[in-house]
């Protein structure tokens, strides 16, 4: 199993956000957590990903096998999860470029091996460029700086393929995209999935997942998961709104 | 790169200070103390001239005179003159040809500091003055300038070969009564450097000069003058690392820099002396006048610094622009961490029809430091349709550090154009997460951050020196965040 979730409560400043997610991945499998804003989507997604600031008060998360709590994100990310970013931050002066070879480098280094050969890295970048059908001259420019919005997201896509994480969680990649925006992302994401990897689609719509079908789909509601279900969920909460699910938790 | 970044994280969790060795090297150390006398023994130490001996007692009559400036954002600890040694000199003075005549102890002191001068002379094309305390030991290259007419040679030697070029420009950009500071060096410099280039000659090299202060309890008080003749062009490198002391020491250089018409003079410095440790305890004080008149039309002085080192620093390399079309420009970044104070900037004094002027001071503070950036733009009556553009960026790391901006603009005629623009930023946690989710640590993801913020000032800066400027920005900075 590649990541466990088990009885996750978590605070900020005190107050819970999580009250006891359990959640399952395995490697070649493609989750979708779905539910309304403010109920604890992306909360998770940065718990997982080790951002400070948020207490985890019971639970663990195993991520193969390693109970990766008290990890430094660094760490987590050099272990192979991935975060793609709802808003990603702007980093001026730094470029794309040399923000990715020093990422590489970090994670290389981390698994005992040798920096990447320029050449190598180049072709790499070329060949996930392509993948992600971005401009060449976007990783001439400093991270994220005075891009658009879509041009920010196909950017984490960009990194992901870089990385090569073996689980990508994307929190709400479909925002603020347009159809054909959406659909890069969503072929990229596709193009990057093997047996080998999992990837977990955060998201508010169902939209991204007639692009992206996932195997599972996990509805979040006030910081529990209280449906889990095929790709057929996702369908179904198209059609009857978050408010039927919170009937049908209301039921007694 | 990829190479230099790992070698920068294993340096980073190095010691505190990576040039904090001493140099056995004999010294001949004078009298301690300030008087008359002193300024007189310096003199003949050098066998100056006659004229020389007066202008430094003019200077020293002057400074008695006058009181240290406190208008600066410092605080300064008393400092006393009477306590520091004014002249001190390596004792092996015979000629030197070679480097292999040079005392093997300083070779291994380049070496440490992977600066060897045999590299430096074989694979960088780089002449270097080398100025160990106060004596030049080493000039290279001199033959290979020579073939240009370059002079660039010690100040010492140019006094004794090329008096009349000295006597003509000494004071000129930085007169003896000129602050505090000045006045005190130009009563007591004991050695420094000295270029001239003649007129519509490039020079075929950039030249550098490496300084290190070495003898405890000892003031450097290096006088530099560079002078480019009508069409001439240099770009001068002046890079300093000194070894750790528990006593502050005092360091007052003037530079004087002087472009005649249509020529051109590039002057980078990185500065890393000793900032004190932890606690703040020692570290340079470093009192510094740098200043260009672009005296001729059309001519061009650019500084671009790089500081990251000293206790204090008090230090604005101005640009006098007096011919017409001339343009003088000013790159910084400064780093404080821990208890380091930074008072510094620059002055652009428009005289001339059509000058331009531009500055770029990016402040970098950390730990417990203060940071402040101190500028003045004056447009004078005659100087129409004159330009100046000022961008002063302050990033802070954490939340006990200062970062202070005091611009100062006077503009007497209504053509010109006076641009200022500030910001100050911190690195968010945000940022932080970015890069750490990418799998890089939080100690390079501040490396890397902070090189991007201060990019556009390290560009300017020559190959060689931007990547050690790079590393020295991180190696600053470390154990400031987290």
């Amino acid at each position: 199993m590649l990541l466990q979730i088990k009885n996750l409560h978590v605070s900020i400043n005190g107050k819970e956000i999580l009250k006891g997610v359990n959640l399952e991945v395995n490697k070649g499998e493609v989750h979708a957590i779905m539910g309304p804003n403010g109920t604890g989507k992306s909360t998770l997604a940065a718990v997982v990903a080790g951002k400070e600031g948020y207490e985890i008060t019971q639970g663990e998360i195993l991520f193969n096998g390693k109970d990766i709590s008290e990890m430094p994100p660094e760490v987590r990310a050099q272990e192979g999860i991935f975060l793609g970013f709802q808003y990603p931050v702007e980093i001026p002066g730094v470029s794309m470029t040399n923000f990715m070879r020093t990422a590489l480098n970090e994670i290389r280094r981390y698994h005992g091996e040798e920096p990447i050969a320029a050449k190598e890295f180049l072709a790499r970048m070329a060949e996930k460029k392509a993948l992600v059908e971005i401009n060449s001259k976007l990783t001439n420019r400093s991270v994220n700086e005075g891009f658009s919005g879509g041009e920010k997201k196909k950017n984490e896509i960009f990194q992901m393929a870089m990385l090569e994480p073996k689980l990508a969680i994307l929190d709400e990649t479909d925002s603020g995209l347009d159809i054909d925006a959406l659909r890069i992302v969503a072929n990229g994401v596709n193009k990057l999935k093997t047996s080998e990897n999992a990837t977990i689609v955060i998201t508010h719509y169902q939209r991204l997942l007639d692009y992206i079908v996932p195997d599972f789909v996990h509805v979040l509601f006030e910081g529990e998961v209280v449906l889990s279900g095929g790709k057929e969920l996702a369908l179904e909460l198209e059609e009857k709104g978050y408010d039927w699910i919170k009937k049908e938790i209301e039921k007694p | 790169m990829a190479r230099d970044e790992k070698q920068l994280i294993d340096k980073l969790t190095q010691s505190e200070y990576k040039y904090g060795f001493v140099t056995d090297i004999e010294t001949e150390t004078a009298i301690k103390g300030l008087n008359e006398d002193t300024v007189r023994f310096i003199s003949a130490k050098k066998n100056e001239p006659d004229w020389l001996l007066e202008y430094r007692l003019k200077a020293f009559k002057k400074w008695k005179e006058m009181e240290q400036p406190d208008w600066a954002h410092l605080k300064i600890p008393e400092i006393d003159f009477q306590e520091i040694i004014y002249y001190a000199a390596p004792k092996k003075k015979k000629e030197l040809k070679s480097l292999d005549e040079v005392d093997p102890e300083l070779i291994d002191t380049f070496n440490k500091l992977g600066i060897s001068l045999e590299e430096q002379k074989h694979l960088s094309g780089v002449a270097v003055d080398a100025v160990i305390d106060s004596v030049s030991v080493k000039t290279t290259f001199t033959d290979t300038l020579a073939k240009y007419g370059i002079i660039f040679c010690s100040f010492s030697e140019a006094v004794q070969n090329h008096p009349d070029l000295v006597k003509k420009y000494l004071g000129m950009a930085v007169p003896p009564g000129d602050n505090f500071f000045a006045a005190l060096n130009s009563a007591v410099f004991s050695d420094g450097s000295f270029c001239y280039i003649p007129k519509g000659v490039r020079s075929p090299m950039e030249l550098s000069t490496y300084f290190r202060i070495n003898t405890a309890n000892t003031g450097q008080f290096e006088r530099t003058l560079l002078i480019a003749d009508e069409g001439g062009y240099v770009s001068y490198m002046e890079g300093c690392t000194a070894p750790q002391r528990d006593e502050n020491q005092l360091h007052a250089a003037v530079v004087e820099i002087i472009t005649m018409k249509d020529a051109e003079v590039k002057y980078s410095t990185v500065q890393n002396w000793y900032p004190g440790n932890k606690e703040g305890k020692g570290g340079i004080f470093n009192f510094v006048t740098k200043r260009g008149i672009c005296k001729g039309d059309h001519s061009k002085i650019s500084w671009t610094q790089v500081e990251t080192g000293s206790a204090i620093t008090w230090k604005y390399p101005s640009c006098i622009l007096i011919g017409d079309n001339s343009v003088g420009e000013f790159y910084s970044v400064a780093v404080t961490n821990n208890y380091q104070q930074a008072d510094t900037g620059s002055k652009m004094i428009h005289l001339g029809k059509n000058t331009r002027s531009t500055i770029i001071s990016k402040g970098i503070s950390a730990g417990k430091s203060h940071n402040s950036y101190r500028g003045l733009v004056k447009m004078t009556k005659r100087a129409t349709n004159s330009r100046n553009f000022s961008q002063c960026d302050s990033l802070l790391l954490g939340d006990k550090c200062g970062a202070h901006t005091f611009p100062y603009i006077e503009g007497a005629n209504k053509s010109s154009i006076i641009e200022h623009e500030a910001t100050t930023s911190k690195i968010s946690e945000d940022q932080l997460f970015y890069c750490q989710q990418r799998g890089i640590s939080q100690e390079s993801a501040v490396s890397l951050i902070v090189n991007g913020y201060a990019k556009e000032v390290l560009n300017k800066l020559p190959m060689e020196f931007a990547v050690e400027a790079q590393k020295l920005l991180s190696i600053s900075l470390e154990g400031s965040v987290g």
